[in-house]
């Protein structure tokens, strides 16, 4: 409930500060065009004073983010897992075990994070250097939020606003490209070789859910107590014998020739046919603008298992 | 409710007859039980006509597809059987460990041999990146491990109960630190690792088995073996030697095998904590203190035990799996202290 609260108000709060006649505008002549603005982030309401030039993105969705929006330039390092787009300014700064100092020593104006394992927050705050945090995505439309606040945190609201009409069109494109094909196709998506998966509750799901896609995880968590992503029993995935297998663990040397030596998966209908589908695990468990690609890979799968 | 107690100093010089049948018993019905169970919802008469069917001589039909029999004995029978050996050998090393260090608190967790065994299959896996190293390297890390811990249990303060259990305390948050630290440095290569430490029983094989096999038989063998001077030692080593045992030489013998059934464990199922410290106290409470029982009876009982355990971990929350170090400490932790306080009663 909180959370629905929370994404209400900070549609209130983008559509105030990226309208044209918007007071946020109006007062905003010290730092740019926009500025001072406030954004809503999982940390609360922040007020950044000035349009930010030296950004660290401790997160590699947020990185992906940033430059589709057209604030690659403004951003001055990134953590050492973003690896997407290859002009980002990589650094050996590290988002699941952040060192303050080392953040701090960059002198950045902003910082986006995904994950603070402690007082990384409170520590940024302290210092002065406001700090975005945004989860992973529940929703597809977490995304497009994600993206619109990052925009009018950086003065780059339009474009965020354009890059988001573009996902939303392509990914309607690629499902429409795909109408009916997906109905009522099982599929299994393995995180890891222990058989952790999605639900269709999941932001990853959902995404299989515009092709009609049926997740044979679904009953493993019924009542959301996994969060959307249990551990399924090996018997279970053999025994459901999903149509299609995708793989988002590839980066991890998994395969769609190791899952065909586990023992007792060689009977399985998609094993037999060849449906497996290897996934760009980078792709596969972000969500910012590649969640086009992802569904793609969707699609083309689907594809395949449709053509035989 | 009486639990059958013996005074300690009546030691029965073999498992009786009741508690061997009791053991056989359990280890027959969990067995059958972790057979007819599991996620995949698999009708249980039909699992029973296509066993029958297995036997020589026996025709039963059954209408079990060619996946649901796959299943069946592919998938769940080995982690049945891989469940009862890792029970098993853990329960017997837990033992012997706590007659060698004469200590009740002694089993592979607390004495640090469970993080040695870890921390080398880390290390071998992170300079090799080969997964076949990982059974040797992980006999090695628990023998270092138990090597220090006992030199420093020793080294401060004689052989105390308090100070072995604190040594192997600090090796294992020590190695753990060490491990650790390698994990997240190297996050990607090392994630095959994370699997399997928290690996448990998730997916296993007939391949397992078969490459854990000879290290458990080894190591029981012996460990079965040194059971009659398990129990001259408990009176003391000054007493033992004088009795003609070589001390130090079993004390060797027995930590040696025990690491290396432990170590085998671990590198086929991870971490699974609790079966070493539970299923000896139990034996010792309910059917005798001496090692001539506790043995070979914790062989029995340790694989009934998590065979158990296991079928709770596949099943409670199908088609989901519950995680069975979660299982073991859950149950295993509430009955352990319901054994203990009906003994202080009835004692």
């Amino acid at each position: 409930m909180k959370r629905t609260a929370l994404c209400g108000l900070f549609v209130v709060v983008v559509a105030a500060c990226s309208g044209p006649d918007s007071a946020a505008t109006t007062t905003s002549t010290l730092g740019g065009a926009g500025f001072p603005t406030t954004v809503e982030a999982d940390n609360g309401s922040v007020t950044i004073d000035q349009r930010p030039v030296a950004i660290i993105s401790l997160s590699s969705t947020a990185t992906e983010m940033l430059f589709a929006i057209g604030a690659g330039p403004q951003v001055m390092a990134v953590d050492d897992q973003s690896n997407y787009p290859t002009e980002a300014p990589v650094t050996d700064l590290s988002g699941f075990t952040p060192n303050l100092e080392a953040i701090l020593s960059y002198e950045p104006d902003l910082v986006v994070i995904t994950f603070d394992p402690g007082e990384l927050i409170a520590g940024l705050e302290t210092a002065g250097v406001p700090v975005l945090s945004y989860t992973a995505a529940f929703t597809i439309d977490d995304v497009y939020r994600q993206m619109e606040a990052l925009g009018a945190a950086t003065g780059n609201s339009e474009i965020a606003q354009q890059a988001n009409e573009t996902i939303e069109a392509d990914l309607a494109e690629i499902v429409e490209n795909s109408a009916g094909v997906g109905d009522d196709v099982t599929y299994y998506h393995e995180i890891d070789a222990l058989l952790y998966t999605v639900t269709s509750s999941t932001f990853f799901g959902e995404i299989y859910g515009l092709f009609g896609m049926d997740n044979v995880a679904d009953p493993a968590d019924e009542d959301g107590s996994f969060f959307g992503y249990p551990q399924l029993s090996e018997e279970y995935v053999v025994a459901s014998d999903p149509n299609i297998i995708y793989l988002a663990n590839v980066l991890y040397g998994e395969s769609a020739e190791t899952v065909a030596t586990r023992p007792g998966w060689d009977v399985m209908t998609s094993v037999k046919n060849g449906d497996i589908v290897e996934l760009d695990s980078d792709v596969a468990s972000r969500w910012g603008p590649r969640i086009v690609e992802f569904a793609q890979s969707i699609a083309d799968g689907l594809e395949e298992y449709q053509r035989g | 409710m009486s639990l059958p107690t013996t005074p300690p100093l009546a030691r029965p010089s073999r498992p009786s007859w009741l508690a061997i049948g009791v053991g056989v018993g359990a280890v027959i019905l969990v067995g059958a039980a972790g057979l007819l169970l599991g996620a995949a919802g698999i009708d249980s008469i039909q699992v029973v006509r296509a066993l029958l069917d297995a036997l020589p001589l026996i025709e039963v039909d059954n209408t079990l597809t060619e996946i649901q029999l796959n299943v069946l004995y592919e998938i769940r029978a080995p982690r049945v059987v891989l469940g009862g050996m890792v029970g098993a050998i853990l329960a017997v090393a837990g033992a012997s460990y706590q007659g060698v260090f004469r200590n009740p608190l002694a089993d592979p967790y607390l004495l640090g041999v469970a993080a040695g065994a870890g921390l080398g299959a880390t290390m071998a896996f992170a300079v090799s990146g080969d997964s076949s190293v990982l059974a040797p390297f992980a006999f090695l890390g628990g023998m270092a491990a138990v090597a220090v811990t006992y030199t420093l249990g020793r080294s401060v303060g004689g052989r105390t109960t308090t100070s072995l259990i604190l040594a192997g305390v600090a090796v294992a948050a020590f190695a753990t630190a060490i491990q650790t630290f390698l994990l997240q440095r190297n996050s990607e290569t090392l994630r095959q690792v994370y699997s399997w430490i928290l690996g448990q029983l998730v997916t296993v094989g007939w391949g397992d088995v078969v490459g854990l096999m000879p290290y458990a038989l080894v190591a029981s063998a012996v460990m079965l073996a040194s059971r009659r001077m398990l129990d001259v030692l408990s009176i003391g080593d000054e007493e033992a030697g004088a009795l003609g045992i070589n001390v130090v030489r079993l004390r060797w013998v027995v930590v040696i095998a025990a690491t290396l059934a432990t170590a085998a464990a671990v590198s086929v199922s991870g971490l699974i904590g609790f079966v070493g410290i539970i299923v000896p106290h139990t034996i010792r409470i309910l059917f005798g203190a001496s090692y001539r029982v506790i043995i070979p009876l914790s062989l029995l009982f340790g694989a009934a035990f998590l065979m158990a355990a296991d079928i709770a971990a596949r099943t409670l929350v199908a088609p989901a799996e519950l995680p069975i170090g979660v299982v073991t400490a859950f149950f295993g932790a509430p009955f352990f202290i319901m054994v203990l306080r009906s003994m202080r009663r009835s004692g």
